[in-house]
């Protein structure tokens, strides 16, 4: 072979070689920002988390009950934010197969979604939600608790309400992250730690909270909810492969304690 | 895998709750229901919530989703009958190609995964070979 030609020769397999060793060409930053996000698919429900949680083992789930909350507001953002959060409490009180805890949540959950003028199909919800926790159905109640939340979300969007949507959802994520950084708290492993790690939908999440109109978004308490974001979003931006210590989920249940607090404070009334 | 960024399509987002469902979007939807049923059987929980969409040939829709470590995930794509052939693919947070369990046929599709960090990740739903088409992703969990 003459040496032009052997020179071109391994070249090319030079080139084969650094091609087959080479990493699949990663999505372009500008492309994944563009990403199709929405409240339907983007934000995961409770129930996934509570999922993860378990897989490390069964978490103490009755110990991560609440006692009643009221449910006599009169400011429609904050009956949104609690209803999510008693999604949430729902899921949790499935979790802890306690059948008595979840008929009073959804009873609740019933009483805040008529004070916001949802549609019968939400209300007549509350009636299967008590029969399958009559019958200790625990797959069927988590579907229907799931249900539940997509039903008030679609009558919201059908009354013009859907600002209201996204604080369903925050209030879910909110009263979940807290059960769930409890949990941790209470029986520190890494494994169940790497959950809390969700930096990017807390940045969702307040994106969505700043595009709510204005009337929703001068309400003190979205004010203070969405004020308080950023600072979760830096506690859950755990660096990937790394699982939060169990000071880290401290301050993560501390944060989202304190907004709970105010979310379902009553003085909250207009 | 080559990335076609010419075909980044960044559709609009055609929320659960805009708009009334066309004909096209129901029969999608039905077909991812229909694919992400089988996957019940075997232990996972369908998450009520779905994106539709509408994707040309050789087009791309990326649709972002966020997971828990620990999880394990199938993620559904069914379509209208133009479509002969989609793909589905999953990328992590720094737009990196995730190796999933895959299945396709014609014009439904999945991509089975478990994550071993919580956070956001990208499900790439592209339509291979066929015309124009609707389609529709829903995931299930366990």
């Amino acid at each position: 072979m003459r040496p032009a030609k052997r020179l071109g020769a391994i070249a090319f397999l030079l080139s084969c070689c650094a091609l087959i060793g080479a990493e699949p060409a990663r999505l372009p930053a500008d492309q994944m920002a563009k990403a199709v996000k929405s409240d339907a698919i983007s934000i995961p429900t409770p129930g996934e988390l509570f999922a993860a949680l378990e897989k490390p083992g069964k978490p103490n789930w009755v110990g991560q009950m609440r006692g009643p909350v009221a449910t006599s507001y009169k400011n429609r953002a904050q009956i949104a934010l609690n209803l999510g959060s008693l999604i949430a409490d729902g899921f949790i009180a499935v979790e802890a197969k306690d059948s008595q805890q979840v008929k009073n949540i959804g009873t609740d959950i019933i009483k805040l979604a008529k004070a916001l003028g949802v549609s019968e199909n939400v209300l007549s919800r509350g009636n299967s939600i008590n029969e399958f926790a009559e019958n200790n159905e625990w797959d069927a109640l988590q579907e229907e608790l799931e249900a539940t939340q997509n039903e008030v979300k679609s009558s919201m969007q059908t009354h013009r309400d859907q600002d209201l949507i996204i604080l369903v959802s925050v209030g879910g994520w909110i009263r979940g992250t807290q059960a769930v950084s409890s949990a941790v708290m209470q029986n520190y492993d890494e494994r169940a730690a790497k959950v809390l790690r969700q930096p990017a939908l807390v940045s969702f999440i307040q994106s969505q909270l700043n595009e709510v109109s204005g009337d929703v978004k001068d309400e003190p308490l979205v004010k203070e909810v969405s004020g308080e974001l950023p600072a979760v979003e830096k506690l859950v931006s755990f660096p990937p492969g790394k699982a939060p210590s169990a000071d880290d989920v401290k301050k993560v249940n501390e944060a989202v304690g304190k907004i709970m607090t105010r979310i379902q404070a009553k003085e909250e009334s207009k | 895998m080559k990335i076609r960024v010419f075909a980044a399509v960044a559709l609009t987002i055609a929320s659960a709750f805009a708009a009334p469902e066309s004909d096209n979007e129901v029969s999608a939807r039905k077909a991812a229901l229909d694919l992400a049923g089988a996957f019940t059987n075997e232990g996972f929980k369908m998450r009520d919530g779905h994106w539709s969409g509408t994707i040309k040939p050789k087009e791309q829709a990326l649709i972002a989703v966020n997971l828990y470590a620990g999880n394990q995930y199938w993620f559904s794509i069914g379509a209208t009958e133009s479509a002969k052939k989609i793909a589905v693919n999953l990328y992590d947070e720094t737009g990196k190609l995730m190796q999933t369990e895959s299945y396709n046929e014609g014009d439904k599709a999945a991509a089975g995964f478990s994550p071993t960090m919580s956070g956001q990740y990208y499900v790439m739903v592209e339509l291979v070979e066929g015309d124009a088409s609707s389609v529709c992703l829903v995931y299930s969990y366990k």
